[in-house]
């Protein structure tokens, strides 16, 4: 059985907002059967606010897919329509306290549900732009499809270049094997063959980034950056932020308001550090200030 | 809460008797077999009973014929990498679309390698096709793998009549019969069948304890080289609690046969008219009328079958099913697909597989509960007309998502 969080399987025993909504001005359907997920959602819109008054939905699916709709009619209830085209599907999986890497695609379903539903509204027509495979790399979720094109457009070689573009395989390496497969298989397309040994292929100006240290200065600018795009959604639950200091690659915020001492403060601040780690590309520790104390001490320590 | 078991496919409780006769060989007689001291006192013997007993299930002709291995798909490994390297000459191996990982993913690597896959097709009631499969046979085929009973369906292949046809063609023949040990009778001295594969933990042994029956004759290369155990066809120090445990569990699985192929297929059949008779649109699938007489596979249309399991765990009920979902993959079950299920249904099958350890009121238990579950979820699908309790009208076409 999958290791769902008691989010996911409250969401999923007890969903919210099933079935259609009345006199709907917005409907969203993504999904596939053939995959075995199928999403409908049917928005209530508010003609002069565009505020979203009702949201409901109707899901074929499994426990995280059905939850993952649930939870998303609850978070875009109230919202504008721009402010829920806002969401993304890290912000649904966020929400429900984390799902394992193989059921991300259903979060990511709610997301183009949630599009879908808007461009309908608007008299526009979405169109899906990814497409699925099979998952390869567990450890961050990278398909086979994703992979197969990044092969193809950077003309990748090895296992090292993958990892370097796509992440695949930088984890436990047990999805080694599966991805020589898709070079092996892209190569022999390209009228080459693989070879394990071969020279990998320059690193993506990303990755090149990556490699050449921030400074101190650059980094705190960067935070500051994040943390005032988190605000906004910590403050719509009571909550507030603010960064205190920064020391080498640790963070240190005030939590206040309801975020303070409250349960859920200490996951708050997980998702804040997951986030800071995606946008600058370096392990990000963050740490609430009333620590600081004793570890500037061990830092200072340190450096003695 | 009820605690009710039906996922005895996936794997069984050890039986009490089992673990009781195991114990002294972790405590006391834990020498190595191969040793010439009292610690080692009786356990090359235990193990030669415990043969002796595997073999009486099999109806093997020669207790020599037994090896024990670490599991099912050791067992299988064996089997079809002996057989290609024994005949270098031979390229083709034919398998059905329906076998287990252990063999569907051993030839998909073999194919790679240059080895033709004839995977036979199933019908919609998962049956092969004799004909077509005669056509296969030729001096090009290494072996024929060909499962005895299907895991997820129960559905029983005709191994003893395609071992026959085989053996005309004088092409090797092994079956997988993990799921088939221990439910059906067997006797494999009357029959052309070269290898066996089962597992242990399949019929209330452990886990970590196989068995490959090999004919007499038959030519074979071992996967494991080293000392001598096994007669040198298996080596590794022998699992000696294991398989004792496994020769104990052999003689019940003999002693329970009848009240298997009697009580056993009562309760699966009991349930499974309950369920259909109650709920509508939904249906077994497989070989109705040649089947293990443990399991049914039940496809509920228009629903999901890892929420149906969610469900009916919340109610202790502990059953598998052939959705994606349950596995991470994207596809639904092969079997589900080779038998043409569609998509809705495929999505929504629930194996139930049972046990001596069932009973009739467990059965009830379940058709208590498995109306509401199933309503429950079909008042969430887009597919399921809530108002009128029915599914929409023409559901492929009412619900066009955007990238269907």
């Amino acid at each position: 059985m999958w290791d769902y969080s008691d989010k996911v399987k409250d969401h999923f025993f007890n969903p919210k907002n099933a079935g259609a909504v009345a006199e709907a001005n917005a409907i969203g359907e993504v999904g596939s059967i053939s995959c075995g997920d199928a999403l409908r959602l049917t928005l209530k819109v508010n003609e002069d606010t565009e505020v979203i008054e009702d949201a409901g939905f109707q899901t074929f699916g499994c426990g995280s897919a059905i939850a993952s709709s649930s939870v998303l009619t609850e978070i875009i209830k109230g919202m504008t329509l721009d402010e829920a085209l806002k969401v993304t599907n890290q912000d649904i999986a966020a929400e429900l306290d984390g799902l394992p890497p193989e059921k991300m695609h259903c979060s990511v379903m709610g997301r183009e549900a949630l599009q879908a539903a808007v461009a309908n509204y608007r008299g526009e027509e979405w169109k899906d732009d990814h497409e699925e495979g099979a998952l390869v790399c567990k450890c961050f979720a990278i398909d086979a499809v994703m992979i197969e094109e990044m092969v193809w457009a950077n003309k990748l070689r090895t296992v090292e270049d993958v990892t370097n573009y796509t992440k695949a395989g930088g984890g436990c390496a047990a999805c080694h094997e599966d991805i020589e497969a898709i070079l092996e298989k892209v190569l022999k397309e390209r009228g080459e063959t693989f070879d394990p040994n071969a020279a990998p292929v320059a690193k993506p100006e990303a990755a090149k980034a990556e490699k050449k240290p921030m400074t101190n200065l650059q980094r705190i600018k960067k935070i500051e950056e994040v943390l005032t795009a988190l605000r906004p959604q910590l403050m719509a639950d009571g909550g507030d932020v603010e960064l205190v200091e920064v020391i080498g690659n640790t963070a240190y915020v005030n939590m206040t308001g309801a975020c303070n001492g409250c349960q859920m403060a200490a996951m708050t601040i997980a998702g804040i550090q997951q986030r800071l780690m995606e946008v600058l590309g370096e392990f990000i520790k963050v740490v609430p200030a009333s620590e600081m104390s004793k570890l500037v001490n061990i830092e200072g320590a340190g450096h003695a | 809460m009820p605690d009710i078991y039906l996922d005895n496919n996936a794997t069984t409780k050890v039986d009490r008797a089992v673990v009781d006769a195991m114990i002294p060989y972790f405590t006391e007689y834990f020498g190595n077999p191969s040793s010439i001291h009292r610690f080692a006192d009786g356990v090359a013997k235990a193990i030669k009973k415990a043969r002796g007993q595997v073999q009486e299930l099999l109806g093997a002709e020669h207790d020599s014929e037994i090896i024990f291995t670490s599991c099912g798909t050791e067992s299988d490994s064996t089997a079809i990498l002996s057989a290609i390297k024994c005949q270098p000459n031979r390229k083709e191996i034919i398998t059905t679309a329906v076998e287990h990982p252990a063999i569907l993913n051993l030839v998909d690597n073999l194919e790679k390698e240059g080895y033709t896959i004839h995977r036979m097709p199933v019908d919609k009631c998962g049956r092969l096709n004799l004909e077509s499969y005669k056509k296969l046979l030729s001096d090009q085929v290494a072996i024929v793998s060909v499962m005895w009973a299907n895991n997820e369906t129960g559905t029983i292949f005709p191994v003893v009549e395609m071992a026959e046809m085989a053996h005309e063609a004088g092409v090797m023949f092994h079956t997988d019969a993990v799921q088939a040990v221990g439910k059906i009778p067997m006797m494999l001295q009357d029959t052309k069948i070269d290898m066996l594969s089962l597992s242990g933990h399949k019929l209330h042994a452990p886990k970590g304890i196989g068995v490959l029956y090999l004919r007499r004759g038959t030519r074979f290369r071992p996967l494991l080289r080293g000392g001598h155990q096994e007669r040198g066809r298996r080596a590794g120090t022998e699992n000696t609690a294991s398989i004792v445990g496994l020769g104990v569990a052999c003689e019940l699985a003999m002693q329970h046969m009848e009240f298997e192929n009697n009580q056993v297929k009562a309760m699966r059949d009991r349930l499974e008219r309950g369920i259909t008779e109650q709920i509508p649109h939904s249906f077994v699938t497989g070989d109705m009328n040649n089947r293990l007489p443990n399991t049914t596979d039940i496809a509920f249309e228009y629903i999901e079958g890892e929420a149906i399991l969610m469900l009916l765990n919340k109610a202790g009920i502990a059953a598998s099913s052939g959705s994606a979902c349950t596995s991470g993959s994207l596809e639904p079950s092969h079997v589900m697909r080779a038998m043409d299920i569609p998509y809705t249904a495929a999505h929504g099958t629930i194996r139930f597989s049972f046990s001596r350890y069932n009973s009739m009121h467990e059965v009830d238990e379940v058709l208590k509960v498995m109306p509401d579950i199933v309503a429950a979820l079909r008042k969430l699908s887009p597919y399921w007309d809530s108002v009128n309790n029915c599914p929409v009208a023409d559901p492929e076409q009412a619900f066009q998502p955007t990238y269907a």
